[in-house]
């Protein structure tokens, strides 16, 4: 191919990966952003919005002079050139895409990393899933219980402890950026600090029955001095029969037992 | 009558059916009885009264339809009914009602059974973007949506995606190698009659006292442990389908590693081979799981075993790692012989070799290797632990490389060559590669975990899952259906109605599942049966785009359906292509060849003047290809 050709191709993915970036970043495609974590998973995002634009851009020029280029005219019926590959061509399509990937693998790998970094003075809160509604404990504050309604404050990482009662569900505020499953039987958590005051929308995101589509819970988030009074008003405790996670089970049938005369008890140890 | 009843076939089949089922629901009833029990059970994850017979009728009715007789009479002694090549070919329709054990007649009835069940999986979604297309219940209740939702994953999986291409190949596989059949016919028959049986158990749960299945495709432990019965009939289904999946391709991978003619060694073989070996590898090593999968689930259910009951000690999280250990792969089991049928198409119609030739086959054998490593990335946000994480992104980013690589090679496939457009496979063929391209992209997007942690379980994987799905292996499929139509039935389609059809599957894809990206990244969820008002324009807009693209489809069936009764001849070779398959008549003789090939050099040699990828039998050296007698090959019984 002589030189003209590619350069007219390169102009065109040049133009079109522009255009096309230019275009889909004046979008705000993961909606608006209330916590820390928003921001850097934007960023990554319109990273990728660009990338993945010019390579798109490669593709679809590629095709389109192609098919303007080499298009058979009706009733030709010889063949094209024997051409059975070249071997530079191919490294370079090979090694330039896996540099492509392993650096956004690297970049996600600083933004995972970056978003998950816990605070020492955290606030930790217990969500509770069950079918098909959400309960919130607030175990630094005496326990205090609410029900499809969470308050968190402002500007404070906190550290949500999940626990499914019955089936898989899944924590998810959208302008938090993060999600999470509430596995049964396991200790799940979500790190999160919201930076953004306003009220929004839990949403349960993995299908998890009949009510799946209703699973919600009103979010608010608010400044300390309001989260404090809200929950000073709140009076009942998060009751004692809510399924704990298989470790706490496990340790209060232990407990059991051995009020009930330990482990010799259960016959086993006992022949 | 008596002797028709002896006989294998429908009517055997039918009481076949009746004593199975007779001696399933007896067995359970008789026990129970026997035990001191109730002689039912009717909790909602119990019925072994209807889950036994469930199991018992199919086999009744293959024993009775035939598919066992040969081994039976063999494996006792007797002498096996004289080789029965009675059950090969095809010479009226009824012939394909048959247990035929003919490659071909396989192929067609495995194409044409799956575009059925495709027709009934289109039928369940249009059903459902009809409740979506407005915000609110107005159709169907939120227990008849999952349910809705379900069957029509598991019905274009299991029934149509990964079985049509065990259809095409089935057809064109033996021919292109230069084999007579597959390496096991009787298997091959077997294989293919276990489909329609998944098919009317899966169909059949809409029957059960609960309703279809609804813990989606994937049946997720603990809701689908607890689900109602129809639950029960996924993993007694997916049980069959996925039987039937690994022994086909035991079937491929004996028949490619030694059936193929003398001269075509491992670098001679199209790519479509390759494909298909490289497909087959995954479902010997893969499908297994989702078999253990379904049974454990199967297991908690009905004898209380404690799998995935976190109460008693198990963990909810491992059904997810042994159910995507097999549902991973399984979406490269869905891509890579679409892979090998664009090869074909491009080389072909472009006039020119495959670009980089090894390196495709290569690439193959890459996926196949990475595709056991990436499973877990359907866990970012699952609870696993958490260090697997990272590890399984890269894996997940390079796997994009042997993807990309096909990419490229395909359009330098294209470069100097002679690219025909006149033919819809071809334009499928094109369309694919862009469309394909969409879901790759946002398949890495969904791979890099920031990302995914906020648009798992959102409409975004909806958008890319059908971007890959529909865009990618549905495209290569019709593209495939396309380009082999004149060689199956030995005549040609319309091309009118085939732009027709193109460009209003190409428009409907695009109109209906680009804006599901965009509704998912703003934060709707999918498996919903409703949605917040917000998004109720775009999702107004995704459902008439659906119906135009479930409606275009009609074009589609018409077509074929009247061109393979009117079309005009096709001839033996109607694209010119040079591999094997072309140079017998349309369709081939019973026995595919007089005498086997001699393959003399690669499959894509075009524009090389005299270069030949096979010499066929009878042949003299540089003489014209003869034209091969229709099939009226008659074989004592």
């Amino acid at each position: 191919m002589t030189r003209l050709p590619i350069l007219k191709m390169v102009l065109a993915v040049i133009v079109f990966g522009t255009v096309q970036s230019v275009i889909l970043l004046q979008f705000n495609w993961f909606g608006d952003e209330a916590s820390t974590a928003a921001k850097p998973i934007d960023t990554l995002l319109d990273v990728t919005i660009i990338i993945s634009s010019f390579i798109f851009a490669i593709v679809c020029v590629a095709l389109g002079y192609a098919l303007i280029k080499w298009r058979a005219k009706p009733g030709d019926e010889s063949d094209g050139l024997p051409i059975h590959g070249n071997t530079r061509l191919e490294i370079i399509w090979t090694i330039i895409p896996v540099i492509i990937v392993l650096g956004l693998a690297g970049y996600s790998w600083a933004v995972l990393d970056d978003i998950e970094k816990t605070d020492s003075n955290a606030l930790h809160i217990n969500a509770y899933a069950q079918q098909f509604a959400w309960t919130f404990g607030y175990p630094e504050d005496g326990n205090k219980w609410s029900e499809g309604e969470l308050h968190v404050p402002v500007d404070r990482q906190v550290i949500f402890d999940l626990q499914a009662q019955d089936v898989i569900h899944s924590f998810w505020v959208p302008e938090w950026r993060i999600k999470k499953d509430a596995v049964p039987g396991l200790e799940t958590e979500v790190i999160v600090t919201p930076d953004k005051e306003g009220t929004y929308s839990l949403i349960c995101a993995e299908l998890c029955g009949l009510g799946h589509t209703t699973m919600r819970a009103t979010v608010v988030v608010e400044s300390e001095a309001k989260y404090k009074a809200w929950l000073n008003k709140q009076t009942t405790q998060v009751p004692e029969d809510i399924l704990k996670t298989t470790n706490q089970y496990e340790a209060d049938q232990l407990k059991k037992e051995e009020q009930s005369g330990g482990i010799e008890g259960s016959g086993v140890i006992e022949q | 009558m008596a002797a028709a009843i002896r006989q294998p076939g429908w009517y055997r089949g039918a009481i076949g059916l009746v004593l199975g089922a007779a001696f399933g629901f007896c067995l359970v009833v008789g026990l129970r009885l026997l035990s001191g029990l109730d002689a039912f059970q009717t909790e909602q994850t119990g019925y072994p009264q209807v889950i036994v017979p469930l199991i018992t009728a199919p086999f009744g009715f293959l024993f009775g339809f035939g598919a066992f007789d040969y081994w039976f009479r063999w494996a006792a002694g007797k002498p096996t009914i004289p080789e029965d090549h009675s059950g090969h070919g095809a010479t009226k329709w009824q012939d394909y009602f048959k247990f035929n054990t003919d490659h071909k007649v396989i192929g067609t009835q495995y194409v044409v059974t799956t575009l059925f069940f495709f027709l009934i999986g289109g039928l369940l979604a249009l059903l459902m973007r009809a409740e979506l297309a407005q915000p609110g219940t107005q159709i169907v209740a939120a227990n008849t949506f999952n349910g809705l939702f379900s069957t029509h994953a598991v019905v274009m999986i299991f029934l149509f995606i990964i079985p049509v291409f065990a259809g095409l190949a089935n057809y064109v596989l033996p021919l292109m190698i230069g084999a007579p059949d597959m390496a096991f016919p009787r298997l091959n028959a077997l294989s293919f009659w276990l489909l329609p049986i998944a098919g009317i158990i899966f169909l059949g749960s809409f029957l059960a006292p609960g309703g279809s299945f609804d813990a989606g495709w994937t049946g997720y432990a603990p809701l689908s442990t607890g689900a109602p019965l129809g639950q029960t009939f996924f993993n007694i289904g997916v049980q069959f389908a996925g039987a039937s999946s690994i022994a086909t391709a035991l079937n491929f991978l004996v028949t490619i590693i030694t059936m193929r003619a003398p001269g075509m060694n491992l670098w001679r073989m199209p790519l479509l081979v390759w494909a298909n070996l490289s497909t087959s590898l995954l479902v010997v090593g893969a499908t297994p799981f989702v078999a253990g999968a379904q049974f454990m689930v199967f297991f908690d259910r009905i004898l209380g075993m404690n799998f995935f009951n976190f109460l008693e000690g198990g963990d909810v999280i491992s059904y997810q790692h042994i159910f995507w250990f097999y549902s991973h792969p399984a979406v490269y089991i869905m891509m890579l012989p679409g892979f090998g049928i664009i090869s074909e198409i491009i080389s072909t119609h472009a006039r020119k070799p495959v670009f980089g030739y090894r390196l495709m086959a290569l690439a193959l054998i890459g996926i196949v290797v990475l595709s056991y490593s990436v499973w877990a990335h359907h866990m970012f946000v699952a609870g696993m632990f958490s260090w697997l994480r990272v590890p399984i992104m890269i894996t997940t980013m390079l796997i994009a490389v042997p993807t990309g690589i096909k990419v490229f090679s395909w359009l330098g496939t294209l470069f100097y060559g002679k690219i025909h457009t006149y033919s819809t496979a071809m334009l499928f063929a094109l369309a694919f590669i862009i469309t394909f391209t969409v879901g790759g992209i946002s398949g890495v997007m969904l791979g890099m975990i920031p990302i995914d942690i906020h648009v798992s379980d959102t409409y975004f994987v909806v958008a890319h899952i059908h971007f890959v799905l529909f865009g990618g292996s549905v495209f290569t499929i019709f593209a495939g259906i396309y380009h082999w139509f004149p060689k199956m039935t030995g005549r040609m389609y319309d091309e009118r109605l085939g732009r027709i059809h193109f460009w209003g599957t190409l428009v409907g894809t695009w109109m209906t599942f680009i804006p599901m990206h965009w509704i998912g990244m703003d934060g709707m969820p999918r498996r919903v049966a409703d949605y917040a008002s917000q998004y109720g324009d775009w999702n107004l807009l995704i459902s008439v785009s659906a119906f135009v693209l479930g409606a275009v489809q009609l074009v589609f069936l018409y077509n074929m359906i009247v061109s393979w009764r009117f079309g005009p001849k096709a001839g033996p070779n109607p694209w010119r292509a040079n591999s094997i398959e072309w140079q017998v008549s349309s369709p081939p003789p019973v026995f595919n060849f007089d005498e086997i090939p001699r393959v003399v050099g690669g499959p894509y040699e075009y524009g090389t003047p005299g270069a030949r990828h096979a010499i066929m039998g009878g042949e003299g050296e540089g003489a014209e290809v003869p034209e091969t007698k229709p099939s009226t090959v008659t074989v004592p019984s």
